[in-house]
């Protein structure tokens, strides 16, 4: 067993983590304090190949995988968790139109996804409650070869930005009654479909999460992504892995930030004549802080290889349950290995605090994550 | 147009504290320090790679071939790597324990020989142009470019901070027949001095003289397919007497650290009032030589 990165993949690691020093750390404090999202990055992050990373190279992506994806999400989000969550829903509409959609729609969407003109999203979440998926009320109606949409999303990350949104709707019932799903893709601009509410958040500051209003959307059938009737499966699936990995390394940045800045703080700040670093209850937080991060860093990495290597399993929510709670405790630690100074905004400990509250929710909550892994274990011990 | 390109790696500038010095050979332990790519070879590459998309948009068919090429421990093969994905076409890496403990005389040596043995390898009769970085964040003696130069018999330009390729007579009659002529800049302390000279020659570039570009993910793949050469010295045969310690005429001498501390004196004390510590001080200033 090596757990040990390739050659390749420690270079592509700082590569990214050169663009992040350079073209995010010395911006993402005014972006939360601001609440700006940074669309100006964005082609930025096409050229850096981060928009497209695991897209073949034919659709004009890089060509390479998971685990390259989350060192992407896990270098952004070191310096802005906000932003990093704008390019993981992004992967997320683009992974769900790469693995199920046809050709046409690839050719057509995925070189301009790629380079960073066009922002994608996965749009499931609906007022009536994101936990209960299955109860989503947004209405898709086939008529001849056009469907007639209706509904209204919620909590939707790039909402105000997307060119192109997956939308989940339920298109239809079985003989129990049962929503049979459909997942569409919408294209800004067409009528009837516009960004409703922009949320204002907590944290995550530097990405659109809002409300998609669904007026008779009429979409053409060949925006169907996947088969009609399969929206419940696709829907499960992206969110399932390439959703619940991508948290993970969005936290793993957060966790890492907070490690980072513990340790500069403890040996900088002096107390009793001596920094603080050699009082052993700032210690005893330091290393709970280091454990949970490398914990953090294997189930990451485990589950974007998992996806890699087409594997399933419940190594997903527990990575996203693990480390989404770390993160918070994390962030708890090191403001308070910070004293006054971990509540004051000129530092960065608050920011890592709220943005690891907002990722709590997205991609399903500790109670879900919590459900699918006691489900799993329950069948299989 | 061939462009030769000298990349060192040095230790991380970011972790100069876990350096080591060896103190019977006061060299650094190389291998126990995290390298990175020289941040002035990576200036000297991104010139190169500027002057390569330059002369390859200029005209539909004209090539221009970067080679990066390096003499330092295996383990920075990765750095080659790295120049491939910045944009190089091809790197090569000399690497043999018997290079090691060189000084700039020894590495320049083998750097020169190096590039002999790639014009022979890759079929050619000369470089267009050497770039190298004026000086390295680690040892920054600057000699090394000029000395390599002076081996290859080339002319050379040192702290150069623009650099341009010029078509000789190109008025009219842009590109063909002209001769290309370097155009190279460098800043004195009073002006900025142009040089121009026929090519091939060496320059070694300053640190302003571009912002090296990001290495993408499509540029690591695509360095995939390009060709990485390691050399040792069975490959180059050169004479174990000019190259590592034996070849190396430089010796260093005492290690020491200069104390920087400054220490302060509280003239109120002594003196009583603020008035009387600035005469104080005035007279202090004084016997410095320094104010009237
Ligand atoms: C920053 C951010 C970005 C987001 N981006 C997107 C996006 O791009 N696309 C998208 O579709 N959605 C997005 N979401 C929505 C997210 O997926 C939902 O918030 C999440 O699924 C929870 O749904 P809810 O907020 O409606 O909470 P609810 O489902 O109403 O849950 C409320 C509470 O009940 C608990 N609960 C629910 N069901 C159970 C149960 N069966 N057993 C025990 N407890 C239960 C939950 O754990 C929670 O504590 C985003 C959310 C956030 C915060």
């Amino acid at each position: 067993m090596d757990f040990r990165f390739t050659e390749e993949q420690e270079l592509l690691r700082s590569a990214f983590a050169d663009f992040a020093k350079e073209e995010i750390a010395p911006y993402a404090a005014k972006w939360d304090e601001e609440d700006y999202v940074p669309m100006g990055i964005v082609p930025k992050l096409g050229e850096m190949g981060i928009m497209g990373v695991f897209v073949p190279e034919e659709y004009g992506g890089a060509g390479l995988g998971h685990v390259e994806r989350c060192m992407a999400l896990e270098e952004v989000a070191r310096y802005s968790a906000g932003l990093a969550m704008m390019v993981f829903t992004h992967h997320l509409g683009v992974a769900a139109i790469l693995d199920y959609g046809t050709e046409e729609q690839k050719q057509k969407w995925l070189p301009g996804m790629c380079d960073g003109s066009c922002v994608c999203g996965l749009a499931v979440t609906e007022p009536g409650g994101g936990s209960d998926v299955a109860g989503l009320k947004t209405e898709a109606v086939l008529d001849g070869d056009t469907w007639t949409i209706n509904g209204r999303k919620c909590f939707i990350t790039n909402s105000h930005c997307a060119g192109v949104t997956v939308v989940t709707c339920k298109s239809g019932e079985d003989e129990k009654g049962r929503a049979i799903m459909t997942t569409i893709a919408i294209e800004k601009g067409t009528e009837g479909f516009a960004p409703g509410r922009e949320e204002n958040k907590l944290g995550l500051k530097g990405s659109f999460t809002g409300e998609l209003v669904m007026n008779d959307v009429k979409v053409p059938v060949e925006n169907t992504v996947g088969e009609i009737g399969k929206g419940m499966p696709i829907t499960m699936k992206e969110l399932g892995e390439v959703g619940r990995a991508s948290m993970s390394a969005i936290e793993l940045g957060i966790l890492r930030g907070c490690l980072e800045d513990a340790v500069k703080f403890a040996k900088e700040r002096i107390l009793y004549g001596k920094p603080i670093s050699k009082l052993q209850a700032i210690q005893f937080k330091i290393a709970d802080i280091r454990c949970d991060y490398e914990a953090a860093r294997l189930m990451t990495y485990n589950a974007a290889a998992m996806k890699d290597a087409g594997k399933v399993g419940a190594e997903f929510s527990m990575a996203k349950y693990f480390i989404s709670e770390a993160a918070v405790r994390a962030a708890r630690n090191l403001s308070e290995i910070m004293g006054g100074y971990g509540v004051v905004n000129e530092y960065a400990a608050g920011r890592y605090l709220r943005d690891a509250i907002c990722c709590l929710p997205s991609c399903g909550t500790s109670e879900i994550q919590k459900m699918i892994i006691a489900g799993e274990t329950l069948k299989k011990w | 147009m061939v462009i030769l390109v000298l990349v060192k790696p040095v230790p991380d500038p970011e972790k100069y504290n876990e350096i080591q010095i060896d103190p019977q050979t006061k060299r650094i332990l190389r291998q126990d320090a995290a390298a990175v790519l020289d941040p002035a070879s990576k200036c000297a590459l991104e010139e190169a790679l500027r002057i390569k998309s330059e002369v390859e948009a200029a005209s539909g068919d004209a090539r221009c071939e970067v080679i990066a090429l390096s003499m330092a421990p295996q383990t920075n093969r990765d750095k080659i790597l790295e120049c491939l994905a910045m944009g190089a076409d091809a790197g090569y890496l000399l690497s043999d324990p018997a290079f090691g403990g060189a000084d700039t005389y020894a590495t320049s040596y083998v750097l020169a020989e190096g590039a002999k043995a790639i014009l022979a390898a890759e079929e050619l009769d000369a470089f267009d142009l050497i770039i190298a970085g004026n000086e390295s964040a680690d040892g920054a003696t600057s000699h090394v470019p000029v000395q390599v130069a002076e081996w290859l018999g080339l002319p050379h330009l040192a702290r150069v901070c623009e650099l341009q390729i010029q078509r000789e007579g190109a008025e009219g009659q842009e590109g063909a027949g002209g001769t290309p002529v370097i155009a190279a800049t460098k800043k004195t302390e009073e002006m900025l001095l142009t040089f121009r000279c026929e090519e091939p020659a060496l320059v070694a570039v300053t640190r302003d003289i571009n912002k090296p570009r990001h290495i993408s993910a499509m540029g690591i793949v695509k360095a995939r397919k390009k060709p990485l050469t390691i050399w040792t010295n069975d490959d180059l045969k050169l004479d174990e007497a000019k190259i590592g310690a034996a070849g190396s005429p430089t010796k260093a001498g005492e290690l020491m650290t200069p104390d920087l501390s400054r220490g302060g004196r509280d003239l109120t004390e002594e003196d009583g009032s603020a008035a009387d510590a600035a005469k104080a001080i005035l007279a202090l200033l004084r016997k410095e030589g320094l104010g009237a």
